[in-house]
C-alpha cells in the first residue's frame, strides 16, 4: 500500500506542484510556441507525453544496464539526446505508415520535439532523483499530464488574449510571457498540497 | 560599419541581434537560472563556450557533413561540448554545478547554439563563425545578468550572494519564484521594444519561424504560419 500511496504522491507531485512548464521552466518554447488554439495545445501535449513515456522506457535500462555497468555516466548527455531523436524519428515513421490517422493529427509536432528540453530534462532528472524503473514511469506520465495540462489552460487563456486591445511595446511576446506568469502565480497556489493528502 | 566586417559580425549578437532580449530564443535557461546572479553568470559562460566550441567545429566541418544528416550532426557535436563542459564544471566549481544542476545538460537543446549552427556556422568562415558564437554569447550571458540583477536584487535583498543591508527588510519573494522570473522577462522584453521602438529586427511572435526544427519539417502548419 505504502509503494501505491508513493506513486500517487509522485504521480500528482508531478502533476500539480514541480509542473515542468510553471515552475521549472522546462519545455518553455513549445509553451509559448504551439498554444494560439486548442486542438494545437491538446495535440502537442499528447505527443509530448507520448515522447517522454517512451524515452524514459528507454533511457532508465540504458542508463542503469550499459552506461552504469560499463562506467561510462559521463555519456549520458550524448546518449540520452541521441536515443530522444532517433526515438521520435521511428515514432513518426511508425505512425505514417501504421496508424495514418493518428499521423496525421500528431505528426506536426513530433519533429519539434527532439529540440524540446522537458523530454530530455524529464529522463535525466528520473535517473539523478533515482527513482526505481515503476516510479520514472509515473513521474514521465506526470509530467506529460502536467505539460498537457498547462498547455490546455494556457491556450485558452491566449484565445482570450487575442480579442483583446494589448499596449503596443506588449504586443506578442512581452504580453504571452506576463500571461503565462499569472498562470504559474497561479499553480503555486497549490505548493504542498500533495503531501498532505496522505497526512 | 561594413555590415560582414569581423567586428559588426561580433557585435551583431551582443545588441542588435541578441538572442534573449530581440530574438527571443533560449527561454528556458533564461528563465530558470536568473534567480540569483552568480548562477546566470555561470550558465552564460557556459553557453558561450559550448557556443565557439561548437561554431567553429561546425564551420570547419560545414563540407564534409552531408546536408541531409546535418541537424544530427551538429547534435552529437553540441552534445560532445556540454559534455565537456558539464566536467570543467563540476570539477573546478562544484557549488555552481549544484546549483545549476540538469540545466547545464540542457544546453544541449538551447535553440541559440543549434540556430547558430543552422543559420551561421554551416554558411560562414571559421573566423566569422567564432566571432558571431562569441557576440552571441556574450549577449547572451549580459541579458542573463541583467534580468537575474533585477530578480536578485528585488527577491533576496542581495547581488552575487552578497547581501544588500539595508534591503533586507523589503524583500519580494515573488521575484525568486517562477512567476516573478516570467515577468521581469516579459516587462524586460517590453522596455527593449520601447527603447527602439520597434525597429530592432523583425519581432517575432513565438511561431515556427523561431524553431530550429523549421526548416526540418516543412509540415504545412509550418508553412501556414510563416506567412
Amino acid at each position: 500500500m505504502d509503494a501505491f500511496k508513493n506513486l500517487v504522491v509522485i504521480l500528482l507531485s508531478s502533476v500539480l506542484v514541480n509542473n515542468y512548464v510553471l515552475s521549472r521552466f522546462l519545455g518553455i518554447c513549445p509553451f509559448l510556441g504551439v498554444s494560439k488554439k486548442i486542438n494545437q495545445a491538446v495535440g502537442m501535449g499528447t505527443s509530448v507525453t507520448i515522447v517522454m513515456l517512451l524515452a524514459t522506457l528507454a533511457t532508465w535500462p540504458i542508463q542503469h544496464f550499459v552506461l552504469d555497468s560499463f562506467g561510462l555516466s559521463y555519456m549520458q548527455t550524448i546518449v540520452f539526446i541521441l536515443i530522444i531523436a532517433s526515438l521520435v524519428q521511428m515514432l513518426e515513421i511508425f505512425l505514417k505508415k501504421f496508424v495514418p490517422s493518428l499521423h496525421k493529427d500528431l505528426g506536426v509536432y513530433l519533429p519539434l520535439i527532439t529540440t524540446n528540453c522537458a523530454v530530455l530534462g524529464v529522463s535525466i532528472n528520473n535517473i539523478t532523483d533515482s527513482y526505481t524503473f515503476v516510479e520514472s514511469i509515473v513521474s514521465s506520465l506526470g509530467v506529460g499530464l502536467g505539460f498537457l495540462l498547462a498547455m490546455v489552460l494556457f491556450s485558452g487563456l491566449r484565445s482570450r488574449i487575442d480579442e483583446d486591445e494589448v499596449p503596443k511595446g506588449f504586443r506578442g511576446v512581452a504580453i504571452t510571457l506576463l500571461a503565462a506568469s499569472f498562470i504559474s502565480l497561479a499553480f503555486m497556489g497549490l505548493t504542498g498540497i500533495v503531501d498532505n493528502i496522505f497526512a | 560599419m561594413n555590415k560582414n566586417s569581423n567586428l559588426s559580425i561580433f557585435f551583431n549578437g551582443i545588441l542588435k541581434e541578441n538572442p534573449v532580449l530581440m530574438l527571443i530564443l533560449g527561454t528556458c535557461p533564461t528563465l530558470a537560472t536568473t534567480s540569483n546572479v552568480f548562477g546566470a553568470f555561470g550558465m552564460g559562460v557556459a553557453t558561450l563556450m559550448v557556443l565557439v566550441c561548437s561554431n567553429i567545429l561546425i564551420s570547419m566541418l560545414r563540407k564534409i557533413i552531408p546536408d541531409n544528416v546535418r541537424i544530427p550532426c551538429y547534435i552529437v557535436i553540441i552534445a560532445g561540448f556540454v559534455t565537456v563542459v558539464q566536467m570543467l564544471i563540476n570539477a573546478f566549481f562544484p557549488e555552481l554545478y549544484d546549483m545549476l544542476g540538469v540545466y547545464i545538460a540542457l544546453i544541449v537543446v538551447n535553440c541559440i547554439i543549434l540556430g547558430r549552427a543552422e543559420m551561421f556556422a554551416s554558411k560562414n568562415t571559421v573566423i566569422k563563425s567564432a566571432l558571431d558564437g562569441l557576440g552571441m554569447g556574450i549577449g547572451f550571458t549580459l541579458a542573463l545578468c541583467s534580468i537575474a540583477t533585477i530578480r536578485e536584487v528585488l527577491g533576496a535583498a542581495s547581488f552575487a550572494g552578497i547581501a544588500i543591508p539595508f534591503l533586507a527588510d523589503y524583500k519580494i519573494e515573488f521575484f525568486v519564484k517562477a512567476p516573478g522570473g516570467m515577468m521581469v522577462y516579459a516587462l524586460m522584453i517590453a522596455l527593449v521594444y520601447a527603447i527602439t521602438s520597434g525597429k530592432g529586427p523583425k519581432k517575432k511572435s513565438f511561431s515556427c519561424s523561431g524553431c530550429p526544427g523549421a526548416n526540418k519539417c516543412h509540415s504545412k502548419e509550418c508553412e501556414k504560419e510563416d506567412k
